[in-house]
């Protein structure tokens, strides 16, 4: 009787303090993992690397043989180079690290992770997972208040909603004699936040264009263009005059085009859940970021969402109409289609990340010698968002280059071991890994610090045409000292805001729906999501946006 | 006394387990759906019913319920026929029988990430095999992945190649164990094959053929790589399903209260239209005046 009253109660108690723990929460808490400590260091010992020896991937432990053709280049002075890495002794400790599968980062990772190893004695643990469980993983880590990472790789944009969790990246590593002293002032802003460096800048990116010298620069191409249209021919000023050349040279034989290939007028990022908002952004760009409005680009100062507002919408028409000078397939092109799409010579035109032009001027590319960069087409109206009404710009053309987020690593408050996480990825960044690393397309990283904008290093280190590697750094210098450019959108549930956003234009880019109509669901959802996320939070979020906008 | 005890006692270890695996994540779900946990709440707040009064105004999780609909009715029929044909086929006996029956399941076999970025290579527009067959006959491309139509089918043939091998197996396991007497009266009473196979093979096949449709019902119900590897729910969202839905609000945009209230949701409707399908079903096909 005792024992079965015993059960009852206990069958009793057991559900009811599973649901009560339920209602109230108790699973699953918001805590924010507390600052731990830097680790123990390093201990110091004698140098195992020569003082400015060369640095030379093929004589290295990871996978040597996959660098037969990589540069070999001079070890430098600075804090983390080899020489001064090899004095330090991290025996019997462990970092672990949340990367991306090789060879897009997960690659360079290995590769620096194996060298410190052996010159530091300390174990670097890589745990990859793919690209698009980055974001959840951390997310739920964070979230936890579980983070069993030392170093977690990730994008720029994803800043708002983690920035919070991100140790501060001392000043040491991005001034005086620090790796990261050189990198331009744009890139050290997109990886700060309220002016703390969140981010230890590996990569840096942007959009631009990339078009065919064949045509744009061909004496023929140019008097067909001008029968066919009345107009002269050169490197598109406007979208209007992009789509205008990318339709009249769609099916056109270009002068260098490859055997085999059909030449289409322009090769862009259109699947739905595969960066496609990204292309957007570059179209609607010049359209609705006024330099004249200081109240930014993504919301106004209400908070009102601007993603339908007529520049927006005039941007999407453009890009709209734009499919049907696509390559066959085009319409479901992922970044890696258009990589593969612009490099083998199936068009005109192509804009977004580097990794198109890298593998357009790689030595056994089909259109090698026959493409150039410059910055990507402005608008010949934008849209004032304070006044609502259009402007015209000074100079007839709007410009407003999209700086896309691209790769970056940051070092998590919970870390315990923060000190060797810094040591590590100020190796994986120093002078001699990072050129190296330059010239190597798949590892994923680009140009970012001033000594990467000489031509000498591209047309030397890599073979590339000097008029070729000249319109590039142009455009990249371009980019640095531009005053009017569209930044990603840094605040919380920046995925949920490009997620939207996605969705609207593909039903526009599938003809569901007008681009007007698409953008106003955008711009509802957008107000719904403000409203589950803070419109405060968001709010508070975007300011650092705005200043980068306006910096 | 002592006996209902140790009998109790037996069961506890499954009874644990059933709480752990099933009681213990469906109430936690239902809990979650009840929070806002998204990007910048963590947690289990309290937030009542407004993930269900979102859910319920939610235009596109609707619409993908009514894709599935379609898809999954489509493919099943398409695989029932098919899986019929080559079980009736097998169970009649042709040469080689038992090295094609291995063949059949080589698609079953087959993971669906990889079986997935198969078809991706065939219905790529611009280089793949498809469209490359075609041009051999002089015929224009197909949009398979860009033009809503074509993207239907694209998902279609897909699915129905892996899965028609599951219903060939399920099938013919139930042919083969079909009782004797029934075809020796029809063939000593001189009925022709399609008329044995109307009145006797269909009718006996049918509580067979009911599971079999279910279970593959239940599957096609969960579709989700092929799409995110063929089309990405795309053109627009014209072969966006339920599951790539949730996976999208869920995990990527890491709505993770929403997501379990669409979860929940679809679960329900799942149970219902599976119980009703069922039923109808049995009604139907229940075999009279054999």
């Amino acid at each position: 009787m005792n024992k079965s009253f015993k059960l009852r109660t206990l069958a009793f108690i057991v559900p009811t303090v599973l649901i009560s723990s339920l209602l109230s929460g108790t699973f699953v808490t918001g805590a924010t993992a507390a600052e731990a400590g830097m680790g123990p260091g390093p201990k110091k010992k004698a140098a195992s690397w020569t003082m400015g020896g060369m640095v030379d991937y093929t004589k290295q432990p990871y996978t040597p043989k996959a660098y037969a053709s990589a540069a070999k280049v001079k070890d430098g002075t600075q804090d983390c180079s080899y020489y001064n890495t090899s004095m330090k002794d991290y025996s019997g400790q462990k970092i672990t690290i949340l990367a991306p599968p090789p060879p897009n980062m997960g690659e360079p990772m290995e590769q620096h992770g194996a060298m410190f190893n052996k010159l530091t004695g300390g174990k670097v643990v890589i745990q990859h997972v793919p690209i698009g469980d980055l974001y959840p993983k951390q997310q739920t880590a964070f979230q936890t208040g579980v983070s069993p990472w030392d170093v977690v790789v990730n994008f720029s944009n994803w800043i708002g909603d983690f920035q919070q969790y991100y140790y501060d990246i001392p000043a040491k590593y991005t001034s005086g004699n620090g790796e990261l002293a050189s990198m331009l002032d744009l890139y050290k802003g997109i990886y700060s936040w309220n002016g703390k460096t969140k981010f230890f800048g590996i990569d840096a990116d942007r959009h631009f264009l990339k078009y065919r010298t064949d045509v744009i620069e061909d004496a023929a191409a140019a008097a067909f263009y001008k029968e066919k249209t009345g107009k002269t021919l050169g490197v598109p000023k406007t979208w209007a005059e992009y789509n205008l050349m990318a339709s009249t040279f769609n099916g056109y034989k270009a002068k260098g085009q490859p055997a085999g290939v059909t030449f289409a007028g322009s090769s862009e990022i259109t699947k739905r859940d595969d960066l496609m908002s990204t292309a957007f952004i570059n179209r609607v760009a010049p359209y609705a970021k006024n330099p004249n409005v200081k109240t930014g680009f993504w919301f106004d100062a209400n908070m009102v969402p601007q993603v339908n507002n007529p520049g927006f919408v005039q941007g999407l028409e453009d890009f709209v109409a734009s499919a049907k000078y696509w390559p066959q397939g085009g319409g479901n092109f992922g970044l890696s289609d258009e990589i593969t799409s612009f490099g083998r010579g199936d068009s005109l035109f192509s804009y977004t990340w580097d990794d198109a032009w890298s593998q357009a001027n790689q030595k056994d590319s089909p259109v090698v010698g026959n493409v150039k960069a410059a910055p990507n087409p402005g608008a010949e109206k934008v849209w004032n968002s304070v006044t609502n009404k259009w402007d015209t710009p000074a100079g007839g053309v709007n410009r407003a280059p999209y700086i896309a987020w691209g790769w970056s690593s940051s070092i998590p408050v919970a870390s315990k071991n923060k000190q060797m996480a810094l040591d590590f990825l100020c190796f994986f960044a120093n002078r001699a890994n990072h050129a190296i690393d330059l010239t190597i397309g798949r590892t994923g990283v680009n140009p970012s610090r001033s000594e990467d904008f000489t031509t000498d290093f591209w047309v030397k280190g890599l073979g590339w045409s000097t008029a070729a590697t000249q319109s590039w750094i142009d455009t990249m210098n371009n980019y640095a000292t531009a005053k009017n450019r569209v930044f990603d959108l840094r605040v919380p549930g920046n995925g949920q805001f490009m997620g939207a956003i996605a969705d609207g234009v593909a039903l526009a880019l599938a003809g569901q729906k007008t681009p007007k109509a698409a953008l106003d669901e955008v711009a509802a959802k957008w107000v719904e999501i403000l409203n589950t996320i803070g419109k405060d939070k968001v709010k508070a979020a975007y300011q650092n946006v705005i200043k980068l906008e306006n910096s | 006394m002592t006996s209902k005890f140790y009998k109790r006692l037996f069961l506890l270890p499954g009874l644990l387990l059933l709480i752990a695996i099933i009681i213990f994540p469906l109430l936690f779900t239902i809990r979650v759906s009840m929070a806002n946990w998204n990007v910048s709440q963590s947690g289990l707040d309290w937030a009542g019913g407004a993930n269900w009064a979102r859910m319920f105004h939610d235009a596109n999780f609707w619409s993908s319920l009514f894709r599935l609909l379609y898809f999954s009715f489509i493919t099943t029929t398409l695989q029932y026929i098919l899986g019929f044909a080559a079980a009736m086929y097998a169970w009649k006996g042709f040469a080689s029988r038992r090295f094609f029956r291995v063949l059949w399941l080589v698609p079953l076999m087959t993971t669906p990430s990889v079986m997935a970025i198969v078809w991706r290579s065939i219905f790529r527009e611009d280089i793949g095999a498809a469209n490359g067959f075609l041009r051999l006959f002089g015929v224009d491309p197909i949009a398979w992945s860009t033009q809503i139509f074509p993207a239907g089918v694209t998902i279609t043939i897909a699915e129905v190649w892996q899965w028609t091998p599951f219903m060939f197996l399920i099938l013919l396991a139930g042919l083969l164990s079909l009782p004797k007497e029934q075809f020796l009266s029809a063939d000593i009473d001189g009925a022709t094959p399609w008329r044995t196979f109307w009145s006797i093979t269909f009718p006996l096949m049918a509580p067979i053929s009911i599971g079999a449709i279910i279970i593959r019902l239940i599957e096609a119900s969960k579709i989700f790589d092929s799409i995110f590897n063929l089309t990405s729910a795309g053109p627009g969202n014209a072969t966006e399903t339920p599951a790539y839905y949730l996976y999208t609000r869920g995990l990527r945009e890491f709505q993770i209260s929403y997501g379990a209230t669409m979860g929940l949701m679809y679960l329900i409707l799942a149970i219902l239209t599976l119980t009703i399908l069922g039923q109808i079903l049995a009604r139907v096909s229940k075999p009279r005046g054999l």
